[in-house]
């Protein structure tokens, strides 16, 4: 083993970092729902649009036969359905998985977009005093706005699908990542050594970038994964409310329980099973980020 | 068990275990001491002798990490080290009491002072709530806090410094306790404040028959107050006496070398620099805030009309106390804050009002140290980026900026290979080290010095003036030299500054400030320097 002491402190952190239990049982299940949505195709599943009216509503487990048309005329070939049939006789098990790469999709765009646009903001904003006011009272407008309220909005001036819920979740979310950047950017900006590197000559954007930026990268990495958690529960409930991605287009976990809502007393099954991979996937996000917090942002670990 | 002693406190072999990953086994190891009831015993070292860890011993405030291993700790007989929760307890407050280095944090804000002077009564006896308001008051008027009664319902932000040090030992001796543990009690506090903190001190130890447990890193403090001292050094105790034996005749040689380091408050003789003016200043205001959107908003005249000028390979030193504008006059001539009018000359350069992108070629010729060594470097980059992040920006190759790197380095007594590594891996005095060699970097004109000695341990700040006075002399720098410490001044600077509120009360040759002051205010920061009776450093230590 190294001399810890020796190793740069981005080293040291990736040091704690993998030793944290948070961020390997997180970290693990999140890493097994990534490979859910990339080997979709090859786990088994059958296409997730596809109806068969004679199989509706049928109990997890059920095996038997799907009428198919083909040049030779109609075929019965066998189909098993391991977490059973929805309405319209869809496979849960194969929308299941096909939905884990919606939700991955939207949560981590939106983490993405929102922090992209966060960090831009912030660094303005807590460096630039005067454009500061401006900013941060736009900043506080948007937060003013529910996503429900403003997703609704935006479906029904454009069509219903992954990117306007990906706007209607982004635009609440980005004050937020202002907000702590620029709380940030104005403590940094106080420290000698952002005050030797301004005597050095340093242009703007290289002492913002060299010198502020990498001090709120812990945080927006922790704040990232927050990001990721609530943006798959939004885009689930406006999915569930059919305000998200239409379920006979792209199935994603929302919609699948969404579609079953009226039967969900007589075949709990068709909203137990999404629900659960939405849950446990929030929650394996929510601990990796909450043992990230803890291993790359420890003071703000004892402030929570 | 209780045995009748005449010490209010004996340490007897007092050894306190380290973590298995500290740089050494022991925090403290086998130190022995005594404090006789109306002594004050200070104990002095340099930071990370096991000071603060003797006395948090002693209150049973270890942190968890630290065991203590051997010996014991006999408050008036009883040891308090195997002492339990509850009866320490008791203890804290009633037989012995501890005031620490931060007035503000160690009291709660939201809570009146006589609150938090009657709540040590609520714990510890049965007086009614008139009784202990009446006795917050009684105690407060002891202190010599003015208008007690008002006061008693004041919070906390309300009061100076030197204000709620007094509140805190008002809190600290209501108990009438055997011990008072003071650990840097007036390290945070003005001179002039401090001179008044350690006279209530020693006023209350006289009065109480208080022992007093006094833990500093300065001599002038021990020179001031001290009954007995105690020279600690890594943990261990190098040598013990009566002040007078100790600081007039130290047997051990570390003893001495630190005597040696203490700057000296008298003034060597210095020959007055002739020569251009590198920087001129003139009329110089700064003034912070401004009239808000609605209504009126507060105005600070951080400094008002400060005109003076450095010439080529002097050292003019500004000093005065927290809030008299020194760093603000500094920092406007560096331009890291825009000055409200007058004007700052370079060689004829005007840079005052000159915009962020004309002033860029001007930026190399003023470099600035700064007081704290641990922030003043970028935690993420190798010293070798920091190094020549300037050289680089000015249009110097990566590749000659390094090699003067490397030569700079050997100039401030650090290995080249130094470059490779990040500034945790080296301590305070030798990031300040680097700090000098990274302004030196751009071959500056004028190098403020702002507080850069100030956080250092009085061996290592010794060394570093050394170099700074080196190197204004083999450069032919222009030096500006801000410091509260008259004793630092006295050594370094050939003319000095005095600032009070902003405005320059009196200028002139430091030795001529030194032995003739003209300004009241000049005279009142002479005399409070501590300890001016014993006479240090005779000269720096070589």
């Amino acid at each position: 083993m190294t001399d810890v002491k020796s190793l740069s402190p981005g080293r040291q952190t990736l040091r704690r970092l993998v030793l944290n239990p948070s961020v390997l049982i997180g970290g693990t299940l999140v890493a097994m729902i990534l490979a859910l949505a990339i080997l979709a195709p090859v786990l088994g599943t059958r296409d997730p649009n596809e109806l068969s009216t004679s199989n509706r509503l049928k109990p997890p487990g059920y095996e038997g036969t799907m009428r198919v048309y083909t040049d030779e005329g109609r075929m019965k070939v066998p189909v098993w359905y391991p977490l059973g049939a929805d309405t319209l006789g869809r496979d849960v098990y194969s929308r299941i998985v096909y939905g884990a790469r919606i939700s991955l999709v939207v949560g981590v765009s939106v983490a993405g977009i929102s922090i992209a646009l966060g960090v831009l903001f912030g660094l303005i904003a807590g460096y630039f005093r005067y454009l500061d006011g401006v900013i941060m009272r736009v900043m506080d407008g948007l937060m003013a706005i529910p996503a429900i309220l403003l997703a609704i909005a935006v479906v029904s001036v454009f069509n219903a699908g992954v990117m306007s819920v990906i706007i209607a979740i982004v635009v609440p979310e980005v004050p937020r990542v202002v907000r702590l950047v620029r709380s940030i950017v104005l403590s940094i900006r106080e420290e000698p050594y952002v005050e030797a590197a301004i005597t050095a000559g340093t242009r703007v954007p290289t002492l913002l970038i060299r010198h502020i930026l990498p001090n709120t990268l812990a945080p927006l990495i922790v704040q990232g994964t927050f990001i990721v958690a609530s943006a798959i529960i939004v885009e689930a409930i406006l999915s569930f409310l059919g305000l998200g991605i239409p379920a006979d287009e792209i199935p994603t976990w929302g919609n699948i329980m969404g579609a079953s809502r009226e039967v969900f007393q007589l075949h709990p099954h068709l909203i137990l099973y999404p629900g659960v991979v939405l849950a446990v996937t929030v929650l394996a996000v929510n601990m990796l980020g909450d043992g990230l917090r803890d291993t790359l942002d420890p003071r703000f670990a004892r402030r929570v | 068990m209780m045995t009748k002693t005449e010490n209010v406190l004996e340490v007897k072999n007092l050894t306190v275990s380290l973590p298995g990953d500290g740089d050494r086994a022991n925090a403290v190891e086998n130190i022995s001491f005594t404090v006789a009831p109306g002594e004050i015993v200070c104990v002095v070292g340099e930071s990370g002798s096991g000071k603060s860890v003797t006395a948090s011993a002693v209150m049973g405030l270890l942190p968890a990490a630290l065991k203590p291993t051997d010996g014991e700790t006999l408050l008036e007989g009883e040891n308090t080290l195997t002492a339990g929760k509850t009866r320490l307890r008791d203890l804290r407050g009633t037989r012995m009491a501890m005031i620490f280095q931060e007035p503000m944090t160690a009291l709660n804000p939201v809570a009146r002072v006589g609150e938090q002077i009657a709540e040590m009564l609520e714990i510890h006896t049965s007086m009614s709530a008139s009784e202990r308001r009446k006795r917050a008051i009684e105690i407060m008027e002891l202190v010599h806090l003015p208008e007690p009664k008002k006061m008693v319902d004041a919070y906390p932000h309300q009061l100076s410094g030197g204000q709620r040090q007094r509140i805190m030992i008002a809190i600290a001796l209501v108990l009438d306790p055997a011990l008072l543990i003071a650990d840097e009690p007036t390290t945070a506090l003005d001179v002039t404040t401090q001179a008044q903190i350690l006279t209530l001190v020693k006023e209350m130890q006289e009065r109480r028959g208080t022992g007093v447990l006094f833990i500093t890193h300065d001599f002038g403090v021990v020179a001031e107050i001290a009954d007995r001292v105690v020279v600690m050094q890594d943990g261990r105790i190098v040598e013990q006496g009566p002040r007078e034996d100790v600081l007039r005749n130290p047997q051990e040689p570390y003893t001495q070398m630190l005597m040696a380091s203490v700057p000296s408050m008298t003034p060597p003789e210095r020959k007055p620099v002739e020569g251009d003016f590198a920087i001129d200043v003139d009329g110089l205001v700064k003034r912070y805030g401004h009239n808000g959107l609605f209504g009126r908003g507060r105005v600070v005249l951080a400094a008002s009309d400060v005109t003076m000028h450095v010439r080529k390979g002097e050292t003019l030193g500004i000093v005065g106390e927290s809030g008299s504008g020194k760093s603000t006059v500094a920092r406007c001539i560096a331009r890291l804050i825009d000055p409200t009018a007058g004007s700052i000359s370079l060689h004829g350069t005007e840079i005052a009002t000159l915009p962020e992108s004309k002033l860029r070629p001007h930026r190399r010729k003023v470099q600035i140290v700064f007081q704290d060594p641990y922030r003043s470097l970028n935690p993420r980059r190798t010293i070798g980026l920091s190094m020549i992040e300037a050289p680089v920006n000015f249009g110097t190759t990566k590749a000659d900026a390094i090699v003067r790197a490397r030569q700079l380095m050997q100039l401030v007594g650090l290995p080249a290979d130094a470059l490779d590594r990040f500034p945790h891996q080296f301590s305070g005095g030798q990031r300040q080290r680097i700090c000098i060699a990274r302004a030196l970097m751009v071959d500056p004109e004028v190098l403020i010095a702002d507080e850069a000695v100030s956080a250092l341990d009085v061996s290592v700040q010794a060394q570093v003036l050394e170099l700074l006075d080196d190197i204004r002399q083999r450069y032919n720098l222009a030096m500006l030299f801000i410091t509260h410490d008259l004793r630092v001044a006295a050594q370094i600077c050939d003319r000095l500054i005095v600032m009070q509120k902003g405005i320059v009360v009196e200028q002139g040759p430091t030795r001529q400030v030194y032995s003739n002051p003209s300004h009241s205010y000049t005279r009142q920061l002479l005399d409070a320097a501590p300890g001016t009776e014993v006479e240090f450093g005779s000269g720096r230590a070589s």
